[in-house]
């Protein structure tokens, strides 16, 4: 089992009837009424901090994304903060998550290709190269990119950015969204060749297609916890994943938990139910009809979302629930680090899962608590889970950084 | 008057790599008619139209049921003209008059300008495609639902609000829907403003601009600008009539552009 530590850099003081007094967390909300920009700079440098916290406290990565416009994560620029964090945590065997930048919504794409490439050169080869679609607030509402033509986009940008890493020659290319006269860009990434790349998704058939026929890692961008909504989920990931001729290694999927640890249960609901709350009732305070604005699902996608996909419910109720109805259908993992342990294994074992996301700052949680833990999850959790997988080699992390497959399995 | 029979017809066309589908009915001479973007529904508008002509009502590719990937082979508007210019030289020879809604007849307007001697009328009914910066267009692709009864009805909670709105979603009318924004959008997304106004200047076609009063999506300040851009254009108000002002006013809709059409 790999652990990264995940981050969205939110807002940690939003007021506390934002929900009600504003329409959206995303794309609408008056910067000036809501925040003050040197606060904000203490939250990116707390962000730093902390992820620099969990390096140093053993997580195998860490993880930041790409989103705009809003108040529930502002990094528009992953890149800028993964620099930071390459250089901050030189010499320790963590990896850098770049979970990562949006490919449609970045012009010419070979900036990714180029930043990504600095980057794996900064951090001496611990770059994970994630290669996420975006959401419709950020790639259609904010940069303005078609919704339809957004995964057509996607794939080209994808294509261009491999064959810019590993063309030993200048290339042209003559694409439909991109024409470059003469590709060979300057640095190439340590790891050859290329680094690992990840795929990001939030259950979309067609993304589970695309990281099987590519032997990429998917990772399941959730909140709605392993019980109910992912495991659908996970059957479809695997059943696409048999039907490309791939195997089983469970680190070919990755998944996002929240988590929070305290002593006790007791302790926990003290610490962490309030910035549960404020996270599912603020944070995820998104028009429904903005998540699938049309065009930005393929066709099949569309009439699944509109027949058979739970999410729109699961959105429209989380408003009414509260920490326990959280802790109760495992949105959250949160309790003693025994209670953690349990459910965690649980999870990793249904959803056969060997990247794990932990995502220990959750909405309006101060420095100091997250500090917390950060601590008490790689002290007395992360310890309990290394284990799980260890006969399966997890071909999707920097070679440099891989532990030894367990003998048993090498037999 | 019983409803006119309307048939479905395929051409291929755009290097056999599009079938497209036509819905078409009545009898006399030809009129062609560009639906909006919530997709081609057969209504009692396009009921009355065929009691005088053959009305030949394509439908945006992509839209027609067990074909949704046919947008992918129409790129950019310069495509889509082509194809349409293309279609209908297929369909009818000679000119003909063009009725588009919305979507449609800003289609419809590039249409004409492109090629002079497709369209021998052109009747443009509440078009997008001009851009005031004082008049925003709201991007219904993203406006909550709960506002289109008032962004696209003359009256937001009157029986045609309550029976188009009003029930249990529908999921196939949803999906429906959805797709067809998904492939109009595709040349109008993010603001419906894509060069009209350099081009709009070479529409030689008589051409009507109809216009619902209480249209709330596309106000109608823009009537004026498209006709005062096109040499010789009428503008016609509709009373109490919003942006989908052939539901609301089916008849009072065809008698205006039947009397347009038939004057010399």
């Amino acid at each position: 089992m790999y652990i990264s530590t995940f981050h969205l850099m939110p807002h940690r003081e939003l007021p506390g009837d934002f929900e009600k007094r504003y329409p959206s967390v995303w794309v609408t909300p008056p910067f000036h009424e809501l925040a003050d920009a040197r606060r904000i700079g203490q939250f990116y440098n707390w962000t730093l901090d902390e992820l620099t916290a969990a390096a140093r406290a053993g997580s195998d990565g860490i993880c930041t994304n790409e989103h705009h416009q809003n108040a529930y994560g502002f990094m528009p620029s992953p890149n800028l903060m993964g620099a930071a964090l390459a250089r901050e945590t030189n010499g320790l065997d963590c990896a850098i998550v770049q979970i990562g930048a949006s490919l449609p919504g970045t012009q010419p794409p070979i900036r990714i290709a180029e930043e990504y490439a600095m980057l794996d050169s900064i951090s001496g080869g611990r770059l994970v190269a994630g290669m996420p679609l975006g959401t419709p607030m950020d790639i259609n509402i904010s940069y303005g990119i078609t919704p339809l033509e957004q995964r057509e986009r996607y794939r080209e940008a994808h294509d261009l950015i491999v064959k810019a890493w590993t063309a030993k020659e200048v290339f042209p290319w003559n694409g439909k969204y991109f024409q470059l006269p003469m590709v060979n860009i300057w640095p190439r990434p340590v790891q050859q060749p290329h680094p690992p790349v990840w795929i990001p998704g939030s259950g979309s058939a067609s993304t589970f297609y695309y990281a099987a026929e590519h032997n990429y890692c998917y990772c399941f961008l959730s909140y709605f916890g392993y019980k109910s909504v992912s495991r659908p989920v996970r059957d479809k990931y695997w059943e696409v994943c048999a039907e490309k001729g791939r195997d089983e290694n469970p680190h070919r999927m990755g998944f996002l938990q929240l988590v929070g640890v305290s002593e006790t249960d007791e302790q926990a609901e003290k610490d962490y139910a309030r910035h549960v709350e404020y996270f599912y009732h603020k944070c995820l305070h998104i028009p429904p009809n903005w998540l699938g604005i049309p065009g930005h699902n393929d066709y099949n996608a569309t009439v699944n979302a509109l027949t058979k996909s739970a999410v729109g419910r699961n959105f429209a109720a989380l408003k009414e629930k509260k920490y326990k109805d959280f802790l109760e259908d495992r949105y959250v993992v949160c309790g003693s680090p025994a209670t953690v342990r349990g459910q965690l294994k649980d999870l990793c074992q249904t959803l056969r899962v060997g990247n794990l996301m932990v995502l220990l700052h959750i909405g309006s949680m101060p420095h100091e608590l997250t500090l917390k833990n950060i601590r008490l999850f790689f002290e007395e959790v992360a310890p309990a889970l290394r284990p799980m997988w260890a006969d399966y080699e997890n071909l999707w992390w920097p070679a440099g950084l891989r532990r030894k497959v367990a003998q048993e399995a090498m037999a | 008057m019983s409803a006119a029979a309307v048939m479905d017809r395929q051409v291929n066309v755009w290097q056999n790599k599009l079938k497209s589908n036509i819905k078409v009915a009545g009898s006399g001479s030809p009129v062609v008619f560009l639906h909006g973007a919530g997709g081609l529904v057969w209504d009692q508008f396009l009921d009355t139209l065929a009691r005088r002509h053959t009305v030949y009502a394509p439908e945006f590719p992509g839209t027609t049921p067990g074909d949704p990937d046919a947008i992918a082979q129409i790129d950019n508007l310069w495509d889509l003209v082509l194809y349409y210019d293309e279609l209908l030289g297929s369909l009818v020879s000679g000119p003909v008059p063009v009725i588009g809604h919305s979507f449609g007849a800003m289609l419809a307007a590039e249409l004409a300008a492109h090629h002079y001697d497709r369209v021998s009328k052109l009747v443009l009914m509440c078009p997008i495609g001009l851009w005031r910066e004082d008049v925003p267009i709201p991007n219904w692709m993203i406006a909550p639902p709960e506002d289109l009864p008032n962004l696209l009805l003359s009256d937001a909670k009157g029986p045609l609000a309550q029976q188009m709105f009003g029930g249990e979603p529908q999921p196939e009318m949803q999906i429906k829907m959805i797709w067809s924004m998904a492939c109009t959008g595709k040349f109008i997304w993010p603001i419906p403003d894509k060069g009209l106004k350099k081009r709009i200047h070479r529409i030689h076609a008589p051409t009507l601009v109809l216009w619902g009063r209480q249209d709330r999506l596309v106000p109608v300040a823009y009537a004026q600008e498209f006709a005062g851009r096109i040499a010789g254009a009428k503008v016609e108000l509709i009373d109490r009539a919003g942006h989908l002002l052939t539901a609301e006013h089916p008849a009072r809709v065809a008698e205006t552009i039947e009397n347009f059409l038939s004057a010399g």
